[in-house]
């Protein structure tokens, strides 16, 4: 069955698999997940605000996003991205924007909609006491939020937004719809160059399953470790 | 700067002549529907087997169950795709890979798509299953025991019937997952709903009108989805038991 397999490719291609690939695709998955997390938690917050504008705006958001698959969310802001941009600078011609900052855009706005559903959990799994605490003793809502809440939900939620992190980087690799270089992009070039599919496909699915298997097995651990007792 | 809309697009004959674009998105979302609800059967069929070999006191299948989870876990869907469209045939015996490669055009695309979808879903139902399973109480099977039931039975008649009731919800987000990750076939040249999207993208230069159509009609798909599993849900709901859902899940 392996019997005219060429080790020899992966071997020879593997500087430009990892320096070219992997970097962009771990570049990715860090800078969507910082961007996601953050606009998460402001979604989130949206959502449990008492001003029902806001948190409607914010829902629909979220629903929006949750309902339509990623290949079309990706496909939208490749070509959105540039409009919108154009837009706001007020320039004549949709601007151009390149195939990395419209996927950081993309997997951003994107993953956003599934870190909030995290944290407005998080945020929820603080009793209400500790709020109303934080008020009495004067503080104002950024500050109970920033100094009570958001640290708290962060903890417990914790496990679970790094699971959610290890499944934005697999699906990073779905930047191959807009031609992208990211890790499999790499794999797939040399692959079709060189009539090697097998080889290739099947050395990518194991760098993803090393990684992702590892990542996960460091989730478990934590999550037995920042487990808070009450 | 002004993008110039025009919805009478839809109503354009669409490249392979078989009618307009609206008509030819339909069929692309008929192959979606298609693809998930086949998909969705080995789904469940394939998950509630190797959930529950994973909560039996046989140890080997549980080991063998908690490998293929993790496998299948941890490779991108897309990754998976490409192994079942373009590895599968080369692995496979001579004749048998060279049958496989000359399947006529769409279902060369809709067999791997479908069997990749399926063992990809497959691990995620198997997890609600064996979650559903351990939140059961212990005396339901100590019950079965107690009944003079064999282990078999009572899974069959005891346990297995509880947790499908109690997993509904997360089953339903399932669906919609499985609905949504079908468009992954894209990539491997089905023309499901996305990928004629873009193709209409592609052949009108109507970037957003095809894709406005093509999230609407996503979204129309859940909507009904989302409805039909809440009457199921209330349906087959267990008097006295929280239905699982609580803490949230990564997923997408």
């Amino acid at each position: 069955m392996f019997s005219g397999f060429d080790f020899e490719v992966i071997w020879r291609s593997l500087p430009y698999l990892f320096r070219e690939g992997m970097s962009f695709t771990v570049t990715l998955t860090l800078l969507a997940m910082s961007g996601g997390v953050v606009f998460g938690t402001l979604l989130a917050m949206m959502r449990l605000a008492h001003f029902r504008p806001l948190s409607l705006v914010a829902a629909s958001y979220v629903n929006l996003m949750r309902s339509v698959p990623l290949v079309l969310v990706i496909f939208w802001f490749y070509f959105l991205v540039p409009w919108i941009g154009g837009w706001a600078i007020g320039a004549s011609q949709p601007i151009h924007v390149g195939a990395f900052w419209s996927s950081v855009i993309t997997f951003t706005m994107f993953e956003a909609a599934y870190y909030c559903e995290i944290m407005r959990a998080g945020i929820q799994s603080i009793a209400r006491g500790q709020v109303a605490a934080g008020n009495a003793l004067g503080l104002n809502y950024w500050q109970t939020m920033a100094h009570i809440v958001l640290p708290q939900a962060f903890r417990n939620m914790l496990p679970v937004l790094l699971t959610q992190t290890v499944i934005l980087f697999q699906d990073t690799s779905l930047v191959y719809v807009i031609s992208v270089t990211d890790f499999l992009g790499a794999a797939a070039k040399i692959a079709n160059r060189d009539g090697r599919l097998v080889e290739m496909y099947l050395f990518a699915a194991l760098v993803y399953f090393v990684v992702s298997f590892a990542a996960s097995r460091f989730v478990r651990r934590l999550q037995a470790s920042v487990a808070v007792i009450r | 700067m002004n993008y110039r809309w025009n919805w009478r697009v839809f109503f354009d004959q669409a490249p392979d002549a078989s009618g307009t674009y609206l008509q030819w998105l339909l069929v692309g979302l008929e192959w979606t529907l298609a693809t998930a609800l086949l998909a969705w059967l080995i789904a469940l069929v394939a998950g509630a087997i190797v959930g529950t070999l994973r909560t039996t006191p046989l140890r080997w299948a549980a080991r063998l169950a908690t490998a293929y989870v993790e496998v299948f876990r941890n490779i991108p869907l897309l990754v998976q795709m490409f192994l079942w469209y373009f590895v599968l045939p080369e692995l496979l015996p001579e004749a048998l890979g060279d049958a496989v490669k000359q399947m006529p055009p769409p279902w060369a695309s809709f067999v791997p798509a479908v069997l990749c979808l399926g063992i990809y879903t497959s691990v995620r139902i198997a997890e609600q299953v064996r979650a559903g399973i351990q939140s059961l109480p212990r005396g339901q099977s100590m019950a079965g025991t107690a009944l003079g039931l064999t282990l078999p039975q009572t899974y069959r008649y005891v346990i297995l019937p509880m947790t499908f009731r109690i997993i509904l919800p997360p089953l339903s987000s399932e669906f919609l997952n499985i609905i949504k990750n079908s468009s992954v076939a894209l990539t491997i040249g089905l023309l499901e709903l996305t990928g004629r999207a873009r193709a209409m993208q592609e052949f009108t230069f109507k970037v957003f009108e095809a894709f406005t159509a093509a999230t609407a009609i996503y979204l129309v798909v859940n909507l009904l989805v989302v409805l039909g599993m809440r009457w199921l849900e209330q349906r087959a709901r267990v008097p006295g038991f929280i239905s699982a859902g609580g803490t949230p899940q990564a997923g997408h």
